[in-house]
């Protein structure tokens, strides 16, 4: 998870930000209310489960969604300020968008694609095709550039998508989920491919994505964003050390509970008690790995103080182990080998008893979630 | 329907029967030939030019008055549409056309024989704006002007014709229209200077003026009523040709603007 | 099973009608009535004026449809049902209020007049605009659909791109309404190519200048109806040759493009 932020996040943001916003959306039933910044030069991802409202916030930054309360700034220009009643539309904010499904023009060549922006910004024909033949070049597909959309493959069109919104050299790139159209093995490549063009890319970056992966390796930063709120920012490493909400926690394969401490005893919010090795007082997280849940066929005997008895409800392969997924007092996930499970017959709605030592339970204290970007975080 | 669904049906069969439908929806009623209780009843189809849709409607009633038996059925069109309806098989008692052309067209038709009889003339008049505001005094005044003629296709197009190769005047017509009504309706709309439209018309019309001149008497429209020989009701069709021929059925027409025939 | 047996009477019921044309047709004489001038020339003014109604309905329809389609305002829908009244309107009607507009004594006509001495009644601009008074709606509705059809997300991905409206308009949202556009616009010129009612009330009837080939055919009828017959031959093989190859070379290559 950590071998993503190998780019060096700036702590110190360049006195004009590429993007400095604070996102107050109103929908029925739903508010989104975040607040950005992205440096020049920075790679923000915006992760979350579907629905949080990611997307609602890269089409505010964009233009193609009309900001309720707040301010999108860009490059210090204000473009959406319902206050200021200042609205810039999308085609003169300077920004550059890799949409989910590409939206590739598909009555275009993929060279008039990428040309495009540049048309539009009224560069002549001949030059604005050289630029975008060169766009393509960078992106590997010089041999695609009169091929149609349909006639590329799915890693393909996101590289024309890519060069397309790169083409005009955006202060801002926004990219809305750019890899979840892609089949595993393209995946890989296209990621790997993706970060390089990312770091190159002059200006800030603004990525959406649900991936923990794809943020982890594309970001400097990692912004969760959960039912419409920031929940946790920061880099990779941090997030993966000490997970704040379940979501989060499940990102990063921990088993992740809230409870109140007392010393080495902390009580479960669902009553459930469990011993660890931090001391502690107040409301804390309680975290431990899969692997660090031991399974028995008996009552195991000896040191162990956190045993309980669950039931399997559910057996996944997870690399080269099994993910069991545990029932009871405790839910939880543990990861053993297939030679364990076959020795312990396990099947769904078995008995089995769990047991996780100690040591292997990191408790934290819990903090509120705060908007950790450095701009306030104001709850409504 | 029965027979028509086979694939290939008789030639003419479909599109007399198209035609035959038409006809009959056209008349709004049933053509069939009740047997006459005593002498004159049951129902009579009238086809008539719809240049004689006034006082043939009152000769109509005039004619169910006189015969409490009988129902008269009356259809108004262009002759040349109605001689093609009797041709396809319409089946009707009595027609009355326009022109003696229009008659010889169900004659040659070969549906069914006719027995003509002149009943009425009407005359072709220049009809012009109320007040008659650009003072035409004859056929020699309309070229240079926006006129309207009938259609050489309907019979007071035909008319029309006559009369202006009788003055001698070359006229280019704004547009040949396609029956004697809609001719007059563009004088009454403003959109043409004038029309040659019968003198009848202009009478039924409260917008326009009509200017009479000579050579009208070359273009005179001799109307032919005649019994068809497949008349499903002859005794009733006989008795309304009568009606039209009488005193009392030329005075309703001289109303209406007709001249006796000669 | 269930949906063959009305579906062929459905066909049939069209197809007759036209069969009944081509077996009543005068094959003998056919070469001699084809070669009568009022024929050709009846039939060039209509292939003229239809296309020429469609270029104009086009130029103002398309972007009828546009707003209709992509604005919202008070009383769209009340507009909408404005668009579409000449298509249940009698053309008679529709032909008749022409020239309550624009004959002589028209309002706009009367100006027209007194301004500029052009005079719309009787002349070939004349049946062009009875031929897209009547036709435009078909063309304005069909682009309409094709333009909710749409995805308009490829209008947000162009406008991030840097393209203003009227940019997206052209190079974006047109060519991805192509094949809707191409459909309504031939519907729009088949129903001009056999617009009567409101031509002959209107325009009037002057061969060469007004006379179309639905007038020919019903002048015709009068008279002569083996001529009438003829004429709706050469007008049905016309209308189906252009619409056939339509089809092939726009129709479906638009959508596929």
């Amino acid at each position: 998870m950590s071998a993503g932020a190998n780019r060096t996040a700036s702590t110190t943001p360049a006195p004009v930000p590429a993007l400095d916003a604070r996102l107050t959306v109103d929908r029925p039933g739903f508010r989104l209310d975040i607040a950005l910044t992205v440096a020049p030069g920075e790679v923000v991802a915006l992760l979350g489960p579907n629905g949080a409202g990611k997307t609602t916030a890269l089409r505010a930054v964009a233009g193609l969604v009309h900001l309720s309360a707040g301010h999108v700034r860009l490059a210090g220009t204000t473009v959406d300020d319902p206050t200021e009643r200042v609205w810039v539309p999308p085609e003169r904010r300077g920004i550059g968008v890799v949409f989910q499904d590409y939206l590739l023009f598909p009555h275009l060549s993929a060279l008039d694609n990428v040309a495009f922006g540049l048309r539009s910004r009224g560069v002549a024909r001949q030059r604005a095709r050289a630029v975008a033949a060169g766009w393509l070049d960078r992106v590997a597909l010089g041999h695609c550039a009169r091929r149609r959309p349909r006639q590329l493959s799915g890693g393909q069109a996101q590289r024309v998508a890519l060069a397309r919104a790169l083409a005009v050299e955006p202060t801002l790139l926004l990219l809305d989920e750019p890899l979840a159209a892609l089949d595993a093995g393209t995946r890989v490549d296209t990621r790997a491919e993706l970060h390089r063009h990312l770091a190159a890319h002059a200006g800030g970056a603004l990525v959406v994505t649900h991936d923990p992966l794809d943020a982890a390796i594309l970001a400097d930063r990692l912004i969760v964003v959960e039912d419409g709120r920031i929940v946790q920012a920061g880099d990779a490493v941090t997030i993966t050390a000490q997970p704040q909400t379940d979501y989060v926690a499940r990102l990063v394969g921990l088993n992740l509970y809230r409870g109140h401490a007392d010393g080495h005893a902390v009580a479960l919010d669902n009553g459930f008690k469990l011993t660890v090795d931090d001391r502690h007082q107040g409301g804390v997280f309680v975290a431990f790995r899969p692997a660090a849940v031991a399974l028995h066929q008996f009552q195991p005997e000896g040191s162990p103080r956190n045993v309980w008895q669950a039931t399997v409800t559910g057996i996944q392969h997870h690399g080269d182990n099994l993910r069991v997924q545990l029932g009871g007092p405790l839910p939880a996930a543990a990861d053993i080998t297939p030679d364990a499970a076959a020795q312990l017959r396990l099947a769904a709605g078995e008995p089995v008893w769990a047991a996780v030592k100690a040591t292997e339970i990191r408790a934290y204290a819990s903090a509120e979630p705060t908007g950790t970007d450095g701009s306030e975080q104001e709850r409504p | 329907m029965g027979s028509s669904r086979a694939t290939g049906p008789p030639a003419g069969l479909v599109a007399t029967a198209l035609v035959v439908a038409l006809a009959v929806a056209g008349c709004g009623g049933s053509a069939d030939a009740d047997p006459p209780e005593e002498g004159v009843g049951g129902t009579v189809t009238i086809f008539a030019a719809a240049s004689l849709t006034e006082p043939f409607g009152r000769l109509g009633e005039d004619f169910e008055a006189a015969y409490p038996g009988a129902t008269v059925v009356l259809n108004f069109a262009g002759s040349a549409t109605l001689a093609q309806q009797i041709n396809e098989g319409a089946p009707v008692d009595v027609f009355a056309a326009a022109d003696p052309t229009s008659m010889q067209l169900v004659a040659d038709g070969g549906g069914t024989g006719v027995s003509p009889a002149t009943f009425a003339r009407n005359q072709l008049v220049i009809a012009v704006g109320p007040g008659n505001p650009l003072g035409i005094a004859g056929l020699a005044d309309l070229p240079g002007l926006t006129v309207a003629l009938c259609a050489e296709q309907v019979p007071c197009g035909r008319a029309a014709q006559r009369a202006l190769a009788a003055a001698g005047v070359a006229l280019t017509p704004a547009t040949l229209e396609r029956d004697v009504k809609a001719a007059l309706a563009k004088v009454e709309l403003g959109e043409v200077d004038a029309a040659l439209v019968y003198r009848t018309d202009v009478r039924a019309s409260e917008q326009v003026d009509g200017v009479e001149f000579p050579e009208s008497a070359e273009a005179v429209n001799d109307y032919p009523i005649s019994v068809l020989d497949d008349a499903p009701n002859p005794t009733a069709a006989a008795a309304f040709v009568e009606l039209v021929l009488s005193e009392a059925g030329q005075a309703v027409l001289a109303d209406a603007g007709f001249a006796r025939p000669s | 099973m269930v949906a063959v047996v009305p579906a062929l009477l459905g066909l049939a019921f069209l197809v007759l009608p036209l069969l009944g044309l081509v077996i009543r047709a005068p094959w003998p004489t056919l070469p001699e009535r084809l070669a009568e001038p009022g024929v050709l020339t009846a039939l060039r003014l209509s292939l003229q004026t239809a296309t020429t109604a469609t270029a104009a309905c086009l130029l103002v329809g398309v972007p009828l449809a546009w707003v209709l389609a992509r604005t919202r305002f008070p009383g769209r829908q009340l507009v909408r049902a404005l668009v579409t009244v000449p298509m249940v309107l009698p053309p008679v009607v529709g032909g008749v209020a022409l020239l309550l507009v624009f004959g002589r004594r028209g309002v706009v006509g009367s100006w027209l007049d007194s301004t500029f001495g052009v005079t719309l009644p009787f002349t070939t601009t004349a049946v062009v605009m009875a031929q897209a008074f009547v036709a435009m709606p078909f063309l304005v509705i069909a682009v309409e659909g094709a333009l909710r059809g749409a995805d308009t997300r490829y209008e947000e991905a162009a406008a991030t791109l840097g393209a203003g409206r009227w940019t997206t308009f052209r190079r974006v949202t047109l060519p991805l309404v192509a094949p809707g556009v191409a459909a309504g616009a031939v519907l729009c010129w088949a129903r001009a190519l056999g617009e009567f009612g409101a031509t002959i009330t209107f325009a009037g009837n002057f061969p060469g200048r007004t006379q179309t080939m639905p007038v020919a055919v019903y002048l015709a009828l009068e008279t002569e109806p083996e001529a009438a017959i003829v004429l709706s031959l050469v007008l049905l093989v016309v209308s189906i040759a252009i619409l056939a190859s339509l089809r092939d070379k726009w129709l479906t290559g638009g959508s596929a493009a």
